[in-house]
């Protein structure tokens, strides 16, 4: 059982990494930011496997916090790039 | 249910992995928006809800977890996409259609018919 | 073990990429992806409740007012 719960926590680690990897090469700055809001997704799911691993109900609440308050940084840099470019 | 819930985040898990993998492979801004957010989007909500299913008393939580997943993440990538076409990121070479320029054009065509 | 050191690198290469960028709104999101390494890095050791200051103040808030600054001046170091 433990098996296949560390099977589910590496797929997730491993789509964190491949969004790190284009977070850090991308050409242009709009594929940085569509990595790093990958990155944060797939790290509130983690998150969330983590807490189920751990067995802890309170951990849930950091998902949580970032599942309201992620996108605000993403909206802001958006709206900053249609204004002021 | 703990059968359910695992084959929920089993899943999940993949979706994750296959946007992450999109993120990385994709030519283009655009290409990689959408394979990331929807991907990524189905992924998390199947994750959450597994892990919901996996022990029952967290329910509630992780139906609100994944209902705000599911809220802010497409406003993101819409914000997102509109600023970097606004910004003058280009299209692949290989990318076939182009609907806003399309609309642009109608719509300059439609005023210069009125005035 | 192994996964908080791989957090620990993943965390100094955005670091890295923070000082380097000479388009500022990508050393914002630089910094943004910093925070949330460390905010991953709080959870795994066992530390919920400063993940959750720092998921909150890093995630919204720095890179919110980092933007706002930048529109006061200028996108480009020079």
């Amino acid at each position: 059982m433990t098996a296949l719960w560390l099977l589910f926590l590496s797929f997730s680690a491993a789509g964190i990494a491949l969004c790190l990897v284009r977070a850090a090469a991308g050409p242009t700055t709009p594929d940085r930011v569509v990595g790093v809001d990958g990155m944060a997704t797939i790290s509130i799911a983690l998150m969330v496997l983590l807490a189920s691993f751990f067995d802890r109900q309170v951990y849930l609440d950091v998902a949580l916090v970032y599942a309201v308050l992620g996108f605000i940084g993403v909206l802001a840099v958006a709206r900053y790039m249609e204004r002021g470019v | 249910m703990r059968i359910f819930g695992e084959i929920l985040i089993g899943i999940g898990t993949a979706f994750l992995f296959l946007g992450g993998l999109g993120i990385f492979r994709l030519p283009d801004v655009y290409n990689r928006l959408q394979a990331g957010t929807k991907c990524t989007t189905l992924g998390a909500f199947s994750t959450i809800l597994g892990v919901g299913f996996v022990h029952p008393n967290w329910m509630l939580k992780a139906i609100v977890i994944a209902v705000f997943i599911l809220l802010t993440n497409p406003i993101s990538a819409h914000a997102l996409a509109r600023a970097s076409y606004k910004s003058g990121v280009k299209l692949w070479d290989k990318s076939v259609v182009d609907r806003c320029k399309e609309f642009e054009e109608c719509q300059e065509i439609g005023k210069e018919e009125e005035g | 073990m192994i996964y908080i050191a791989i957090l620990t690198v993943a965390m100094l290469i955005a670091g890295v990429g923070a000082y380097f960028f000479r388009d500022l709104i990508a050393a914002v999101v630089a910094c943004a992806a910093v925070s949330l390494i460390a905010s991953v890095l709080f959870y795994l050791l066992q530390a919920p409740d400063v993940a959750m200051a720092e998921a909150a103040i890093g995630a919204g808030l720095t890179t919110a007012i980092f933007v706002i600054a930048i529109r006061k001046t200028g996108r480009y170091e020079k």
